[in-house]
């Protein structure tokens, strides 16, 4: 959902670095993305096409790396990912609700520059 | 071809100015509540019901965000609240932006607890940050107990949950104890609260603890 705003951030981001590595054009951008944010690659790609035009970033290759969730049980400590059926219950003790250790990433980890 | 590290969180533009209005509210001494729920679950019935609750305690404030028209608004400022009302014009949720402009209207000096009435929809509101301190989603015995299976990422990240319209369990086969069960698969530690806005009953329950919440 809403993946125009977070795109034109992404773009901006990208830029910046471009620009600061004196860059003339952007190849390739490694995005890494968790699960629990919501964010769809096609949606990002789609808008990214749109934003990056007459860019530094204008024809890059966007990578997505996926991020499953993870939660920690905090009766006893198991890491665990949540399914859709059995949510946020620990397969090994069977407590309820976890602390989320992974899944929220969302963030540009690197570009490649020509 | 080199590789430029970069590692920097994407913010969007709307997380910046969510941000802005945090530093705003808490440099006032503004608690920031985003209410959130389903169309018709109650969210301006609640506003009202704790604003009573809390006459004498705490200065409530509030911004009513629909789609269109003052209907909520004009409701709240009835009942002597200062209140803004929002028209998104058909955008699904409040935004930071509009919040801002809100806050520009509010006399900010004379409130200590801002409730802010999100647009009725459980998916998009909780993605958009506003400079809130807490979010709540009210979620309606009519709905049914099924609400956070269907909507499970909105109850994962809320900080309370509360259960409006109990005076209806009579007559609807909801729950409750399900519904509970499920949130709390969720969200381990979530306050829930079960209330009616008609009828008043659980009210006091839900005020004391935002009371309390808002002294820490």
């Amino acid at each position: 959902m809403h993946e125009l705003a977070v795109t034109e951030s992404i773009v901006g981001i990208v830029l910046k670095h471009a620009e600061g590595a004196g860059a003339k054009r952007v190849t390739d951008i490694h995005l890494t993305i968790g699960e629990l944010t919501g964010f769809v690659d096609d949606s990002i790609q789609f808008y990214f096409d749109f934003i990056s035009k007459d860019t530094l970033a204008e024809g890059a290759t966007l990578t997505f790396k996926r991020v499953p969730a993870r939660a920690r049980c905090r009766q006893c400590g198991h890491e665990f990912e949540p399914s859709p059926v059995t949510l946020w219950t620990c397969p090994a003790c069977e407590a309820i609700g976890g602390d989320v250790v992974a899944g929220r990433e969302f963030f540009v980890d690197s570009i490649e520059v020509e | 071809m080199p590789k430029v590290k970069v590692v920097e969180r994407i913010l969007s533009a709307n997380d910046q100015i969510a941000a802005e209005n945090r530093a705003r509210l808490d440099a006032q001494g503004v608690v920031t509540i985003n209410i959130m729920a389903s169309p018709g679950a109650g969210k301006t019935s609640l506003i009202l019901r704790t604003a009573e609750a809390l006459r004498g305690r705490l200065r409530v404030g509030a911004i009513e965000g629909d789609v269109a028209s003052s209907v909520d608004a004009d409701k709240v400022a009835a009942a002597g609240v200062p209140v803004v009302q929002i028209n998104t014009g058909g955008q699904c949720h409040l935004d930071a932006p509009m919040v801002t402009r809100a806050l520009d209207a509010l006399p900010l000096d004379d409130v200590d607890v801002l409730l802010v009435e999100n647009v009725g929809n459980l998916i998009c509101p909780s993605g958009f940050q506003l400079g809130q301190r807490w979010d709540v989603v009210v979620s309606s015995v009519p709905e049914g107990d099924d609400k956070p299976l269907k909507y499970p990422g909105i109850f994962t990240e809320v900080d309370a949950v509360v259960i409006n319209k109990i005076d209806l369990q009579p007559y609807l086969d909801y729950d409750e104890a399900a519904f509970r069960q499920t949130v709390r698969a969720l969200n381990a530690d979530v306050p829930i609260f079960s209330l009616s806005c008609k009828t008043g009953e659980g009210v006091a329950d839900w005020a004391d603890w935002l009371v309390a919440a808002v002294d820490k």
